[in-house]
């Protein structure tokens, strides 16, 4: 199988893993960001589970018809880490509501706007 | 039935049984007992396993009794043990500061909430500490990030919404970060068992994989333990907290990163692997000497004193880091003293920094002027603190940096030292700021009309006062765990 055919899902995962981060630090709007960081925890699912999966392999249920196994931890592990990926946006996007609350707005800059700080957060109002 | 073989994970459950009792209980009170009497009793644990692995071998505790490597094992030695008793020493003293704390600053309908969240935060930075697990560490890393952004939005100031939002991005960046670097050594090494995978990474130490992993486990660790320039997110999180989250946050959560940083560097890795085969110690030292005088620069221009003790912690994280990139037992040991010296001593200023927000209802300099006569308890508290920030001889930052200076001085590293002596300048600077004002202008008569802060406050600031002065004095506690534990992950003894 070439390079690109046998690792395909590694490709797809460093493509969401690149797009997500990036959402995160260059979008203004406090949603984008979170969706931008979800795509980027989803992508850590999918370099965990991918080599799990054994060609040619069976569900992990012993049995003497079968001699090849795909590795079942992965998927617990992920299980756990799309647990924390949901608290995380949950938590993330009520704090979006309570932010909107306290100042009208979503967008960063309009935020820091209001309480006269400059963007990297050092400014006098503090 | 006998508790003593279950400490290991009694250390944990204590404090995780705690938070939703705390909830089921919903008022203040009991919500206050129960977590405290838990942190107390996670205290009590983690005397009793540092003693005992000061004396004798690693303690390992199979999960369920499924046996490691295939099991979740909990594994104290006397790095864990040291650091365990650090952060459950912090929650047993910060718990009880914070019933009188809170009742400014958050309602009190929220209180079981507070209890219930320092609990779990508690709980997640002793299962990082004592868990051998890889993935454990990412999810108990995640209970205590979570746990966290809420005490920070508790923060009476809107600005604590948009601080604890941006360090959950970033934390949660971090995490993730964290996270792909397990999921790397697992692929490679088909374990998680920290010790299991320290013996067999050596044979796939040059593959590509590996190296990405020890990347990207270095960056996510210093997102979370702020290493320069990746601080960003702390100054307004430290800042516009509750001040009993702020002292929290400020001696414990970095440093269990920190914690984090050395247990992969020295036992995962190994150092042959860390600071041979990636330019890792050089790319820190640079980073950590540029915190020093970079961080603590900026601490010279806050005037929100809570900020500027922000930015201190980021010089002092700086420190820290420097020890570890030297690769060398006295480096490790002044590394792991700091991280113990600089717990307690920011632990005692944020505390301080409590009473006088509560007291005056601000924490801008500008508004404090003449504190020292209508506050001077606190105020002399904060000079004390200053000067173990500084590290004059007798407070306990003194030791830490006389440790750090042997360790350049070992490697022939003479600019270092330098660089360590100039940088405790900047200290002197943003120390004196405070001293000037507190001490050199009269009081305003809004001010003036203000009292000392309730004995609540001020007895918890003062053990971790009394502390600094004791550590800098009789070093035995700190230098002995710190060198024996340096000496165990240097000598090969996984």
């Amino acid at each position: 199988m070439s390079a690109f055919g046998g690792h395909y899902s590694y490709f797809v995962t460093v493509l969401l893993m690149v797009a997500g981060l990036y959402v995160t630090i260059a979008r203004g709007n406090l949603v984008k960001k979170l969706i931008g960081l979800s795509i980027f925890q989803t992508s850590v699912y999918l370099l965990y589970i991918a080599p799990g999966k054994l060609v040619g392999g069976t569900a992990p249920i012993l049995d003497p018809a079968f001699t090849r196994y795909s590795n079942p931890l992965p998927h617990v592990l992920i299980l756990t880490a799309i647990v924390v990926g949901v608290a995380t946006l949950a938590l993330g996007l009520a704090l979006v509501v309570r932010i909107r609350e306290a100042y009208g707005t979503i967008e960063e800059d309009e935020i820091l706007a209001q309480d006269g700080e400059t963007p990297n957060g050092d400014g006098p109002g503090a | 039935m006998n508790l003593a073989p279950h400490l290991p994970a009694l250390q944990v459950v204590v404090p995780l049984l705690s938070a939703p009792l705390a909830v089921l209980l919903r008022r203040p009170t009991p919500a206050f007992l129960v977590t405290t009497l838990a942190s107390w009793i996670a205290f009590a644990v983690a005397i009793v396993l540092w003693h005992d692995v000061g004396r004798g071998p690693a303690i390992s505790y199979a999960i369920g009794s499924w046996p490691p490597p295939w099991g979740i094992e909990y594994r104290v030695d006397r790095l864990s043990g040291f650091v365990l008793l650090l952060v459950s020493g912090m929650a047993a003293l910060i718990l009880p500061y914070s019933r009188a704390s809170i009742e400014r600053e958050i309602p009190r309908d929220q209180h079981y909430l507070f209890y219930a969240m320092f609990a779990l935060c508690l709980t997640g930075l002793l299962g990082i500490t004592i868990t051998g697990d890889a993935f454990n560490i990412f999810v108990f890393l995640e209970i205590s990030s979570l746990s966290t952004y809420v005490l920070i939005a508790l923060g009476p100031d809107r600005r604590a919404l948009l601080a604890a939002y941006r360090y959950l991005v970033m934390g949660t960046i971090g995490a993730t970060f964290i996270v792909i670097g397990i999921g790397l050594l697992y692929l490679m090494t088909g374990t998680l068992n920290l010790a299991d995978m320290a013996n067999r990474l050596p044979e796939v130490r040059h593959t590509r994989p590996v190296l990405a992993a020890l990347a990207f486990l270095t960056v996510g660790i210093s997102l979370k333990l702020a290493l320069f320039p990746l601080h960003q997110w702390l100054p307004n999180a430290y800042a516009y907290a509750p001040a009993a989250v702020s002292a929290f946050l400020a001696a414990t959560a970095t440093k269990v990163s920190i914690y984090l940083l050395i247990r992969f560097f020295y036992t995962v890795f190994g150092t042959t692997a860390v600071f041979q085969d990636l330019p890792v110690s050089e790319i820190i030292m640079g980073l950590s000497v540029a915190a020093m005088f970079a961080a603590s620069a900026m601490a010279i221009f806050q005037d929100n004193l809570k900020r500027m003790f922000a930015y201190s912690s980021v010089g002092q994280v700086g420190y820290i880091t420097l020890g570890i990139s030297f690769d060398s037992v006295t480096g490790l040991t002044a590394a792991i003293v700091h991280l113990f010296n600089h717990a307690v001593t920011k632990g005692a200023l944020f505390l301080l920094l409590g009473a006088v927000t509560a007291v005056c209802g601000t924490a801008l300099l500008s508004r404090l002027a003449g504190l020292g006569r209508v506050m001077p308890l606190t105020s002399f508290g904060i000079v004390l603190g200053g000067l173990s920030l500084i590290g004059v001889p007798g407070s306990a930052g003194f030791v830490s940096k006389w440790y750090l200076i042997l360790a350049a001085m070992e490697k022939g590293q003479w600019p270092l030292v330098a660089a360590i002596v100039g940088s405790s300048l900047l200290a002197i600077a943003y120390v004196w700021r405070f001293v000037e004002v507190a001490y050199f202008r009269e009081p305003s008569t809004a001010l003036a009309a203000r009292r000392e802060a309730p004995a609540a406050l001020l007895v918890p600031a003062y053990v971790l006062v009394a502390a600094t002065i004791y550590f800098g004095l009789a070093t035995s506690v700190t230098v002995g765990s710190a060198a024996g534990a340096a000496a165990l992950l240097l000598g090969g003894a996984r």
